[in-house]
């Protein structure tokens, strides 16, 4: 099947105490005289919080950018989405909060599968980016008194987390994106809007540009430059359904590995309890709420399977409130991983809820009683509103009905403590990369990391590559441009050819349904065997019978979308691989065959803790395995108890 | 949930390839169209349709379809997002609508927004008015801690209603005068309510409504179409306020 390597990757983590090595890193780190900086030139792709963080403070350095984006404005980013909170160690509710406490919740949060450097790190700047953030006018709530305030989120005993109202991440979004039009006006960042990244440049070993296509006239545009920076998201549309937005993929990175870069632990990925339940076949998406709903909502089922009366009507004595039996130091408060399971546990057992009983009840009426409406409604009311033009119900009056939803994936391209890839100059910031939730990421945890990837880490390890390497001037007459535009070319003519019967989204629904029933929220050999062997036909299928009209030299969304789906079908095997080959069950990756008695994740620290990095061989030889050890010299390793 | 029936609708879609062609409606018919469905799925319904008949699928700009990013946007039936009330298209549902309704589809109307492809305008002017100034100049690394900046409760809360716009556009759509003054002001209102905003609260509101002009964008006649389209419920009362920030920065800026 793949042949594994056991390789000593270099992930330069700086020796020395936990706590200081950022700052040895810094420290030691090459820096560039401010006047060669505008000699370099950084690409940019994607407009997240973390490509836009990234472009906005690379400009300010004086170093000349191009943000490349699909989107129509940089602010569209799904970034935008997110709902509830950023976390930060800032200890402002004296509840005994401190950098230490973040790492160790962020560490046992992703079940010890990732690494302790990286994740203290993004403990020790998550004070600075509360800083920057209020700096730039994001409206982050107050106390009457003026300061910050806080609420709590799931996997953490003390309150960490900052918030604008239901919107958080459209504020601290809105934050990045217009400190990047600031460096646009004084002309140090050139946004390009509606291009997507198709191909990476990779001259000498080194990543020097990209191809994209224009997505208004379709013409193929190459951009060089000295760095290259991937800040493209997740790829949970693999699954069709999930949280993500529509344009969400893994294009850009996908390419990138195909041109040498690794990929790590494709298989993590989150599943987020509190969504909309799914209904009908012609769903497009599934939207959450907010975990934060969780701090006041209670989650349960009746006790009886198959009980007809409405919620309303059915006494305490009949309810079965799960989380807070079996976890009662957490209650409805345990991380998402453990959450979602156990509503699926419920529901699998015939508890379930709705007309589809693939749901579980989250109830306010407690809350509302203790609190009054008005005080939820001042917490959640647009997530109230939200949920009640999607499913017609009334949160207020009726508990409302929730399942778990493909969210986030921790998975990522593999980088190394300067977010540097194994490709010199193409680093990898965000969700895009592995680096700092392990096998499940804590609530509020993913817009800090963006954050902190773009903000404050970036800015000195991109400087670092551009004063040690002695880059040779490359532009965009090098041939190595032009070949790679032909593959690029080529790959889009080639689905313009094929001129079949089905549609990208049959396929792409098809390759949902694989994915969710076989390598979703649980997954054994068995079941990952067939979907290896499906996924593999499903893609012939794709080259044989996808059916997009139009021209390749016009504004068509279909186009795009076939070549997302095309990449889709490649990556979506390498995930049933590395789900298969992780034989142990660790946060969001729940192997059937590994499970404690009480049906808990069981990790198998002897032979599976590390970091695994797909390496791409050719289209027709299986990919090689490295294997990255993971240390853990601070924390102990022990099995996670919510209880 | 209560039950419904399906719904048999004729939809009249603004058809142009693209921005230098002439465009025109086009009559589709849509049979079994479920109540639950978004706007934007039966949108995907007609696209489905329309591959399988062997014409080009109707271009439409939408992403998250959670009503958030800004993205989706088509007038319906003559009102920007549809019938409903703060509601993005992407988050209408067609229950709102009647079996055998014709729906009319465009694209936002506007000399500023020009069309790119059917429904899909381009609307690049938003970016450049907010590069005109819709910032605090601070640069990463420069912030004091979070509480040396006490913002009072109400303050931002005011801040977090305008901050709350998502840029789509509707408002532009909605007025006569194909004006983006709510736009415009819910980002000056934004920061003129936070003590951040002050040092460059003069140059702001001068220079954003220089762009606005430049762009082509119409001038507000306070007609209040705006506030009725805006799926964020952006108040015109934000537009008051930068009638106000404005006259203040031009009798007393420094040039």
């Amino acid at each position: 099947m793949s042949t594994a390597v056991e390789t000593r990757l270099n992930s330069r983590v700086p020796t020395g105490p936990l706590p200081d090595q950022w700052t040895k890193c810094k420290n030691e780190l090459k820096l560039v005289a401010p006047n060669n900086k505008r000699k370099f030139h950084v690409i940019v792709v994607g407009s997240g919080l973390a490509g836009a963080s990234a472009a906005a403070s690379l400009g300010e350095l004086g170093y000349n950018v191009t943000c490349v984006t699909i989107h129509d404005s940089p602010r569209r980013a799904h970034s935008i989405a997110a709902q509830g909170g950023i976390n930060a160690a800032k200890n402002y509710q004296n509840d005994g909060d401190s950098t230490w406490r973040l790492f160790v919740d962020t560490i046992k949060g992703g079940d010890y599968r990732s690494r302790e450097s990286n994740v203290y790190r993004l403990a020790e700047v998550s004070g600075n980016i509360i800083d920057q953030c209020v700096a730039q006018g994001v409206p982050f709530a107050r106390e009457y008194g003026g300061t910050l305030a806080n609420r709590t989120f799931g996997g953490a005993l003390v309150s960490r987390t900052f918030y604008c109202r239901g919107q958080t991440g459209q504020q601290l979004l809105l934050g990045a994106y217009s400190a990047l039009m600031r460096q646009v006006s004084a002309g140090k960042v050139k946004v390009l809007p509606r291009r997507e990244m198709l191909d990476l440049v990779v001259v000498d070993g080194c990543a020097r540009g990209v191809v994209c296509r224009n997505l208004v006239n379709g013409q193929m545009e190459t951009y060089a430059g000295h760095a290259v920076l991937l800040c493209t998201g997740g790829y949970g549309n693999v699954f069709y359904l999930s949280t993500n937005a529509k344009g969400c993929n893994v294009t850009a990175a996908w390419r990138a590995h195909r041109r040498g870069a690794y990929f790590a632990n494709p298989c993590y990925t989150q599943i987020h309890p509190t969504c909309i339940p799914v209904h009908g076949d012609y769903q497009s998406k599934l939207t959450l709420m907010s975990e934060s709903l969780r701090n006041d909502g209670r989650v349960w089922v009746p006790k009886e399977k198959g009980d007809q009366r409405k919620p309303t009507d059915i006494p305490e004595e009949d309810r079965d409130y799960y989380l807070e039996r079996r976890y009662p130091t957490y209650g409805n408060m345990v991380p998402r991983d453990v959450a979602s399971r156990a509503a699926k546990e419920r529901c699998d057992a015939g508890y379930g809820v709705g007309s589809t009983k693939m749901a579980v009840y989250l109830d306010f009426s407690r809350a509302i009683e203790e609190q009054g409406e008005d005080a939820i409604r001042r917490k959640y009311g647009n997530l109230f509103d939200m949920y009640e033009k999607i499913t017609d119900d009334n949160g207020y009056k009726t508990p409302m009905m929730i399942y778990p939803a493909v969210h986030y994936t921790m998975g990522g391209l593999w980088v190394d403590y300067h977010l540097q890839s194994t490709i010199p100059g193409l680093f990898v910031l965000g969700e895009a990369n592995f680096s700092d939730h392990g096998a499940n990421r804590l609530g509020a945890s993913a817009l800090m990391q963006g954050l902190a990837d773009g903000y404050f880490i970036i800015p000195y390890t991109v400087g670092h590559h551009l004063a040690s390497q002695s880059l040779k001037p490359v532009t965009e007459a090098h041939p190595k441009f032009k070949e790679t535009m032909i593959d690029a070319r080529s790959r889009i003519e080639s689905i313009l050819a094929v001129s079949g019967t089905r549609t990208v989204t049959d396929l792409h629904r098809e390759l949902g349904k694989i994915m969710w029933n076989r390598c979703g929220m649980s997954r054994n050999a068995e079941g990952l065997e067939a979907a290896l062997t499906e996924i593999k036909e499903l893609r012939e299928e794709f080259w044989r019978t996808i059916n997009v009209l139009g021209s390749g030299e016009a504004f068509n969304q279909n186009l795009e979308y076939a070549g997302r789906l095309a990449d889709f079908l490649e990556f979506a095997e390498l995930m049933a691989r590395d789900a298969l080959e992780r034989k142990e069950s660790a946060g969001g990756h729940f192997r059937e065959e590994y499970q404690t008695e009480e049906g808990e994740a069981k990790r198998d620290d002897e032979n599976f803790c590390h970091v695994a990095a797909w390496e791409y061989q050719g289209d027709d030889s299986p990919h090689t395995l490295h294997k990255e050890h993971l240390d853990f010299q601070n924390v102990e390793l022990t099995t996670r108890s919510y209880k | 949930m209560p039950a419904h029936k399906q719904l048999n609708l004729t939809l009249r879609v603004w058809r142009q390839p693209d921005a230098g062609s002439r465009g025109e409606f086009r009559d589709y018919k849509l049979y079994s169209v479920s109540p639950e469905m978004s706007f934007l799925e039966m949108l995907d319904v007609l696209n489905e349709q329309l591959l399988e008949e062997g014409e080009e699928p109707v271009a439409f700009d939408h992403d998250c379809r959670e009503g958030i990013c800004g993205t989706c946007g088509v007038v319906i039936n003559g009102q920007p997002h549809g019938p409903m009330q703060g509601t993005t298209t992407c988050q209408l549902h067609m229950r709102n609508f009647e079996d055998g309704d014709l729906i009319v589809i465009e694209p936002w109307r506007a000399s500023a927004f020009p069309v790119v492809r059917d429904l899909v305008v381009n609307r690049s002017a938003f970016d450049r008015i907010i590069q005109a100034g819709g910032y605090v100049s601070v640069r990463t690394g420069q912030a004091p801690d979070g509480n040396a900046i006490l913002v009072p409760s109400p303050d931002q809360a005011g801040a977090m209603d305008a901050a709350a716009c998502i840029g789509c556009g509707a408002c532009v759509a909605a007025c006569k005068n194909a004006s983006a003054m709510l736009f415009t002001a819910a980002k000056v209102s934004h920061l003129a309510q936070l003590p951040q905003g002050e040092p460059e609260r003069k140059q702001r509101a001068l220079q954003m409504i220089a762009t606005h002009d430049e762009e082509g964008f119409g001038a507000c006649t306070n007609t209040y179409e705006c506030e009725a389209a805006c799926p964020a419920e952006i108040s015109v009362s934000h537009i008051a306020r930068l009638n106000r920030e404005y006259s203040k920065a031009m009798l007393t800026a420094r040039q």
